[in-house]
């Protein structure tokens, strides 16, 4: 990659170029070009020797296509015709098409202001569609109840299968690990008082009332709640969504609704399991470490589980069934066509259910309260 | 069955303007499909052909215009008319559309169990009939994951064309095809509309397609944003001055 510049007395430069230019070795600078046209007077033209000239590829373009463009801004001639014909070629095929000016996206930063109003406005714009997505989804499952809804049963039986069977060993083991911590974070504190036989009051009433909902439907908005924005997010992009409506099939019914019921009958079951599987962890920090008998255990856990304890964590699961699914599919639903797009519903699918969730048991946990369950 | 040519107007698309935002792409378009047409909705890239049939098969409300299918206008109607409209429409989505989740079977079966009284044993001879007609027998309980892009577009026509419509859609049908399943496409397409009598629009630019089965065209232009001619491509080819519609119908060569 070699240049070199030479002025001769009628102020003509002679560029010769020569050694191979290879794009691995980097592109050549055109500084000392550009230092050269500062100083007048500016050169009458721009001749080529490439007689030295080796392997050449885009390097040497780019080199060039900048160089004529510096020569046209000061409108200098420059006469190719020392330059090999493949390279002569290539740069006439690039200017061919004059460079569209108006194409480049406009940098210029908006303002402050402007930019807060627009996401105002956005956000404005996106609680609309929540809501009129929550309000298309009731009509809806008010249909499916009145048994009008038009999907297709094998669907909803493949996606209880997908959210109920098939999400057991991830439930067990999480519920199983938050029980053994409670049981851990509540035996330090209750042996100072050597209560620790309360460790099994303690992790029975936090798994029935509060963890095992909350716990299993976070998991299930990790799992499910991604995979259904995914999956409608995908036939979004594909056009499969359009090919429903144009059926005059409502997705909502077809799709939606489904995945809907499926969750919002798995989660309650789902959430009954995990209790039972928390209780178990508790249980083996209880009689591993704090030395309470096996029945022990079991004694206590039942005396301070009356069933009514369990009603208030199925009212939660249920709830949020329908948190995880709308999320779900109101993000797959709500997707643009292209491969990203679909990414980004899926984690904002999450997201969005995890607000739900912790939004909606914090409200539902004041109402038990106050009504005393 | 022979040809059904009658001057009756099917579709009838007035002063319609599409529009993104405040973004105009297509202005005052007033074009008119008659009964039996193949007609073509040819343009450059980008210049809102796609967009004009999703206008047309009621995805996408227009910004301003009407779109009439005899004589009555589609985005004026009432969701339970707009549906009846739908119902005779067929329509083959560029990259096929099938439902991923559902066997070739399944995806054609499922318009015929909505709208007829079909039994299952009915509408599975009903289905393995119309995947034969797109030559895709013995295809029944394949995946579209598990055929090619060209059986893909074929099993969307068989789809289409489960409930006999009246009017047939094509987005970009021979869009990634090889010329040869390209040209038994189009073959397909003029068997279609003679044998069903049906009305085809067709989004497309290629070119050989163009000539071979189209008998009316509109020409949309991205640069003024509105379409520039309407009528036979051949015709449009031998007769047309506009030096855009005769560079793009000669591939730049005049």
């Amino acid at each position: 990659m070699d240049i070199s510049f030479e002025r001769a007395a009628d102020h003509t430069v002679l560029i010769r170029l020569g050694g191979n230019w290879n794009i691995s070795g980097g592109l050549a600078s055109t500084d000392e070009f550009e230092r050269g046209l500062q100083t007048e007077p500016l050169p009458a033209q721009i001749l080529f020797d490439a007689g030295k000239l080796g392997d050449w590829d885009s390097s040497l373009l780019a080199f060039l296509a900048k160089l004529t463009n510096l020569c046209a801004q000061k409108s200098i001639p420059v006469v190719r015709q020392g330059l090999p014909e493949g390279v002569i070629r290539l740069l006439e095929l690039a200017a061919a098409v004059p460079e569209k000016k108006d194409a480049h996206k406009d940098r210029q930063k908006s303002r402050f202001l402007t930019e807060v109003g627009e996401d105002v406005l956005f956000a404005g714009r996106s609680v609309g569609e929540m809501l009129a997505f929550i309000g298309e989804a009731s009509l809806a499952f008010c249909k499916v109840i009145r048994g009008k809804a038009r999907f297709r049963r094998s669907d909803l039986f493949l996606l209880i299968q997908e959210c109920g069977v098939q999400a057991l060993p991830i439930v067990s083991l999480i519920s199983l690990l938050v029980g053994l911590i409670l049981a851990f974070v509540g035996a330090i504190q209750l042996k100072m008082f050597g209560a620790q036989i309360y460790v099994a009051d303690l992790v029975g009433i936090a798994m029935a009332r509060e963890m095992g909902a909350m716990m299993t439907a976070i998991v299930m908005a990790g799992r499910t709640g991604a995979a259904f924005a995914a999956q409608l997010g995908t036939m979004e992009v594909n056009e499969e969504i359009d090919a429903l409506k144009t059926l005059g099939i409502s997705p909502m019914e077809f799709l939606v609704m489904p995945r809907m019921v499926a969750l919002v009958l798995m989660l309650p079951l789902l959430c009954l399991y995990s209790n039972f599987m928390g209780i178990l962890g508790g249980g083996l920090v209880g009689v591993g470490l704090l030395d309470i008998s096996p029945i022990h255990y079991f004694q206590e856990t039942k005396a301070a589980l009356s069933l009514m304890q369990f009603v208030p964590g199925l009212i939660k699961a249920v709830v949020f069934g329908v948190m995880v699914a709308l999320s779900g599919c109101l993000r797959g639903m709500q997707c643009k066509r292209s491969a990203s797009a679909v990414g980004e519903a899926a984690t904002s699918a999450v997201v969005t259910a995890i607000v739900a969730i912790i939004v909606s048991d914090a409200i539902l946990t004041v109402i038990f309260d106050r009504i005393g369950i | 069955m022979g040809r059904v040519f009658t001057d009756e107007a099917c579709i009838e698309v007035r002063d319609l303007t599409m529009a993104y935002g405040s973004f105009v792409i297509q202005r005052d378009l007033t074009f008119t499909v008659k009964r039996g047409d193949i007609f073509i909705i040819m343009g450059g890239s980008g210049c809102g052909k796609s967009t004009l049939l999703r206008n047309m098969v009621g995805l996408r409300a227009p910004a301003g215009g009407h779109v009439l299918y005899g004589g009555v206008s589609f985005w004026d109607l009432g969701p339970d008319e707009k549906k009846a409209i739908m119902r005779r429409f067929g329509i083959l989505y560029q990259s096929g559309a099938l439902w991923s989740s559902m066997t070739l079977a399944e995806n054609v079966a499922l318009p015929l169990g909505e709208y007829t009284r079909l039994g299952q044993a009915e509408i599975r001879e009903l289905v393995s009939f119309k995947l034969a007609l797109v030559g895709l027998a013995g295809f029944e309980d394949f995946y579209p994951s598990q055929i090619s892009g060209g059986m893909c577009k074929r099993a969307g026509i068989a789809r289409a064309i489960a409930l006999d419509p009246d009017i047939l859609f094509f987005d970009e049908p021979s869009a990634g095809l090889d010329p040869i399943s390209a040209r038994r496409l189009d073959e397909l397409i003029v068997e279609l509309r003679d044998s069903l009598g049906a009305t085809v629009v067709v989004v497309t630019h290629e070119l050989p397609s163009i000539f071979a089965i189209g008998n009316n065209s509109v020409f949309l232009d991205a640069e003024t944003g509105t379409m520039l001619a309407v009528g036979d491509p051949k015709k449009l080819l031998a007769e047309s001055r506009d030096p855009k519609i005769r560079s793009f119908l000669t591939r730049g060569q005049s």
